[in-house]
């Protein structure tokens, strides 16, 4: 008979909500409730199965651990110009010890946020930011912007945990208290909860931006000039007037604007915007964020390098220029010599030409499951899930730090534990070579 | 069981009353230890110090140096780094970034460079203790420890406000529990509840904060005494009310009466030291000597200076309406972080300049403090890293406080209407090497209530700083000959030996467990995160952690 065990209070790491109030029921090796979890972490517990084959493979057959360790350390310390790559989807704990990795070998160290908030952390760079963690949202929001994000899809418990739903301290009504309002180039399932839906024309999103910037200012503008937008004037002046009058007001911006064009441009506009009203109320800003921990690896990457992502360590110190030492370009460019992936499938997902070039290097690849990246890697780690079944730290999409609860041991070992097997025999090739010149 | 012994050097030990005798100190297993009574004990290792300087390795009271607000000021400023020189990565030690807010690696080793072997962030919220031991951890060669942001903390503000001196204790003593932190920390108490309640801030000390009804006044007098009630090795550590404004001063010397003769640590004194008035920058004045009188005279009090050197830095601060301000005073960038229930965070790029009266007024107020507060031991160098300047700074200023001409010397170059508003030129008081010790170790040490730091009397870790004696003090204070951290040298003439090694320190007051049902009712209602979850394990402490003892409590 299986035994039942309860997990209360874990946490899910399937998207950037890092709801840590799941309740799981665990037999054996399997999640069979998942409670308060969403229709995605439903999934994400409920579907979970431990891969069967090997945890350890060099060119497809099985070795043993200490073996994929030992190639995975020559591949990395032979390569001129090796490059680190994912890690939005592992505990802090293994992204700290892929950044130590990055760091002995002179590796160019680059996650998943350079392929989504990237551009988010560039505007930051330029702007700062006006920001709060999500309860503050929860307990003053009056006025809620999501602008070029879909949480209905990709965060359905954002509304009830954090900011359209819950009642708060000052919003003791909740869903009442407060006005919701949509922005994008689509009517998506997100519209309908929405108070205010304003649809725009695609790339459109940093001239109706600026319009609002200007309008908050008490600028006055010409009909005309809002001709391409898709909106008008009136909305505009509308939506304006409800920024500075609301209580608490937040924007919250996906991967529309982000990743569409002007890119980081828009962020900024958003940024400036949302500071701009602090003049007139309280304005906040947050980017929503996609996976479990990426949030985590920006603050990590931050934390020893000194910058966000696409570091380059190769010179002994780290550079950042997004577009030169971020992994689409060094692998379209073909100038990485050698890989490591983490927690991401960028065979998957990645241009034709960056996986092409990958395709002709050695790499190592450690996920939980088998992808199009592990498929084709040189040394291939299965390891254990984070939050599944290993322990440890995940950020939040608003930077708190939460902790992860094991719900059943896996046969496979966990990213933190291949990663430091890989750096300690990284510096015993370096010290060995050191000391042989 | 390794014995070290360190000879013939010149001691300077403060606490001791030692000044620069030559003497042999001994070490076993990173504790300095008596020499020992069988002859025949040799030791493993020799150093000899003949004609170098020995002082314990130095304590920074107030900096910032991890958790979320670093960090995001790491995120906020490429320019920053791409102006400073890197820290390269050796066989040994990991590459980093410098500036105004070097990475976590670099962090560690910058100081342990200096001859530092322990440094306090001073403003990390609770919700993100987590983040800021993370950090810790990443921080080598240094003993640690945070104090817990609490002048804003919703539960704290409602029991202060309801009478509650018990539950406000209770309280206390679990949140630092839980957040693994070391002291109390107030920033613009009750100011920033404000801020965060649709903008504005709080100027007087009996204002009521805004919806919850207490003031200021009543929350540092609360948690003055709830760190007393506790017996916390470190009294509650202050950031008055009006930073930055001019005319401040009065609410600085009216928060030192109204602890009334309790413990209390006011920090970065400088910036709470303006005359004048508010929109008048022209009245600016210094008003040093009326409130560095009153801390003479008021031996429950102690301060940190938070000098401010000219060039360019990053303000971080918990005083979210401080951040505004700036923003607005410099029109640049500018982070806003908020955390639900606890604190506020503000960011900001600023440079001060020589030719600026009210910066160099404000460098002139930093050296003032430390010149008239007659006891060292009441007076902590700092400079309230990075938002007077870094770190790096303090050989400067030693070097300014052991010789006035060269302050002199500075006064002539900077906005000369300084002369006529402070009376840092007539100030002829020069420090003593025994003086510099007590600032910048055994000062801070015994006001963290750090028993084994800050001096080299058996039973105090063996950390130790080793300086080339030099006419040159900035050059002989930069880079010292040795550092040892635990017995274990891990600077030697600007490099670093050992990668490894420091610990985060932190309390454990008890308290009465049946309050903690009201905390997680509250919590539960208005926090986005599980009452489970809150709670830091040991396992995010470096080191393994050391738990400070509570006077008689744990």
């Amino acid at each position: 008979m299986t035994e039942l065990k309860v997990v209360a209070n874990a946490t899910c790491t399937f998207c950037g909500c890092v709801c840590d109030d799941i309740e799981l029921t665990v037999e054996g090796d399997h999640i069979t409730k998942a409670k308060n979890a969403c229709v995605l972490g439903k999934a994400w517990f409920l579907n979970h199965h431990v891969e069967p084959g090997p945890s350890a493979r060099i060119r497809g057959k099985e070795v043993s651990l200490e073996e994929a360790m030992d190639e995975a350390a020559r591949i990395l310390t032979d390569a001129k110009f090796p490059i680190v790559y994912g890690l939005s989807d592992t505990t802090c704990e293994a992204q700290r010890v892929a950044v130590a990795i990055a760091d002995w070998v002179g590796a160019c160290i680059d996650t998943t946020t350079s392929v989504c908030h990237g551009p988010s952390g560039m505007a930051f760079q330029g702007v700062g930011e006006v920001t709060c963690s999500l309860g503050e949202v929860k307990n003053r929001a009056d006025l809620v912007i999501f602008w070029g994000c879909n949480p209905a899809e990709s965060h359905p418990r954002h509304w009830t945990r954090y900011s359209t739903m819950p009642k708060g301290l000052f919003v003791p009504r909740g869903r009442k208290d407060r006005t919701v309002v949509l922005v994008d180039v689509r009517k998506t399932k997100s519209a309908p909860a929405a108070d205010i839906f304003l649809q725009i024309r695609p790339r459109m999103d940093f001239e109706v931006l600026w319009v609002l910037r200007a309008l908050v200012k008490g600028l006055k503008l010409d009909p005309a000039d809002l001709a391409d937008t898709g909106v008008s004037l009136q909305q505009l002046e509308d939506l304006a007037g409800k920024m500075k009058s609301c209580k608490f007001g937040v924007l919250f911006f996906g991967m529309g604007l982000s990743m569409t064009r002007g890119k980081h441009l828009n962020v900024e506009a958003a940024l400036a915007l949302t500071r701009d009203l602090n003049d007139f109320t309280r304005f906040y800003a947050a980017p929503m964020r996609g996976h479990g921990n990426v949030t985590g690896a920006d603050n990590v990457v931050s934390w020893q390098t000194g910058y966000p992502f696409g570091v380059h360590l190769g010179k002994g110190f780290p550079r950042f220029n997004p577009g030169e030492f971020t992994t689409t370009d060094t692998l379209a460019r073909k100038e990485a010599d050698a890989a490591m992936i983490i927690a991401s499938d960028p065979m998957g997902n990645f241009s034709q030409a960056a996986r092409d070039h990958l395709g002709t290097i050695p790499y190592i690849a450690l996920d939980p499951k088998e992808t199009a990246t592990t498929a084709a890697a040189t040394v291939a780690f299965t390891t254990a899930t984070y939050g599944i079944n290993v322990p440890g730290t995940v950020y939040r999409m608003d930077d708190v730090p939460i902790p992860l609860r094991a719900a059943f041991d896996s046969p496979h070992p966990s990213d933190e534990l291949v990663l430091r097997g890989i750096e300690k025999r990284v510096r015993a090739l370096q010290r060995a070579s050191a000391a042989a010149r | 069981m390794t014995l070290l012994k360190i000879s013939g050097g010149k001691v300077v030990d403060p606490v001791h009353g030692i000044k620069g005798e030559v003497l042999d100190l001994w070490i076993r297993d990173g504790v300095i230890i008596a020499k020992p009574a069988n002859p025949e004990e040799t030791p493993d290792k020799v150093i000899d110090a003949s004609g170098r300087l020995i002082m314990a390795g130095g304590v920074d009271m107030h900096c910032h140096i991890a958790g979320p607000k670093v960090n995001l000021a790491r995120k906020m400023r490429p320019e920053d780094k791409r102006n400073a020189r890197p820290v390269q990565r050796t066989l040994l030690t990991r590459s980093g970034t410098g500036g105004s807010v070097p990475s976590t690696f670099a962090t560690g080793y910058l100081y342990a460079g200096l001859g530092y072997t322990t440094a306090f962030d001073a403003a990390v919220p609770p919700l993100g203790a987590r983040h800021a031991h993370e950090e810790l951890q990443d921080t080598p060669l240094l003993d640690k420890g945070f104090y817990v942001l609490m002048g804003n903390n919703h539960y704290a503000l409602k029991q202060i406000a309801a009478n509650e001196p018990g539950r406000l204790r209770d309280f206390t003593a679990w949140l630092l529990q839980a957040s693994k932190g070391y002291a109390i920390k107030l920033v613009n108490p009750g100011g920033v509840e404000v801020w965060k309640s649709g903008g504005g801030n709080i100027h007087e000390l009996d204002e009521q904060v805004g919806h919850f009804s207490c003031t200021p006044r009543q929350i540092i007098q609360g948690l003055a005494q709830t760190a007393m009630d506790l017996e916390l090795p470190h009294p509650v550590h202050v950031h008055c009310n009006n930073l930055g404004l001019p005319g401040n001063w009065r609410t600085t010397l009216a928060t030192m009466e109204a602890l009334e003769g309790r413990r209390a640590h006011l920090t970065h004194v400088q910036f709470h030291s303006y005359g004048g008035e508010p929109d008048r920058q022209d009245l600016f004045s210094s008003k040093t000597l009326e409130l560095a009188e009153y801390v003479n005279d008021h031996p429950n009090l102690t301060v940190d200076v938070g000098q401010v050197l000219f060039g360019n830095t990053t303000s971080m601060t918990g005083d979210g309406p401080l951040g505004y301000y700036l923003h607005k005073v410099t029109g640049g960038k500018w982070t806003n972080a908020d955390t639900e229930m606890e604190a506020g965070c503000g960011i900001v790029p600023v440079t001060y300049r020589e030719k600026s009266f009210v910066n160099a007024l404000q460098w002139a107020i930093g050296l003032e403090w430390y010149l008239l507060v007659k006891d060292p031991w009441r007076v902590a160098m700092s400079t309230d890293h990075p938002n007077g300047g870094s770190f790096l700074a303090y050989p400067q200023i030693i070097q300014l406080l052991m010789d006035r001409n060269c302050r002199r010397e500075v006064l002539k170059r900077v906005n000369p209407r300084v002369l006529e508003r402070s009376q840092l030129w007539d100030l002829d008081r020069e420090y003593s090497l025994e003086e510099i010790a007590i600032i910048t170790r055994a000062g801070p040490a015994r006001c963290l209530g750090l028993k084994n730091k800050g001096h080299l009397g058996p039973g105090a870790d063996a950390d130790i700083t080793i300086y080339n004696e030099s006419a040159d003090i900035r050059a002989m204070f930069e880079m010292p000959w040795k550092v040892i951290k635990d017995g274990v040298v891990v600077v030697d003439q600007g490099e670093i030996r050992e990668a490894e090694g420091g610990r985060t320190y932190y309390v454990h007051p008890e308290f009465d467990s049946a309050g903690v049902n009201d905390i997680q009712k509250w919590f539960e209602s208005f926090y986005t995160i599980q009452f489970a979850n809150y709670p830091v394990g040991e396992e995010y402490l470096a080191g393994g952690g050391v738990r400070s003892s509570c006077g008689s409590r744990s």
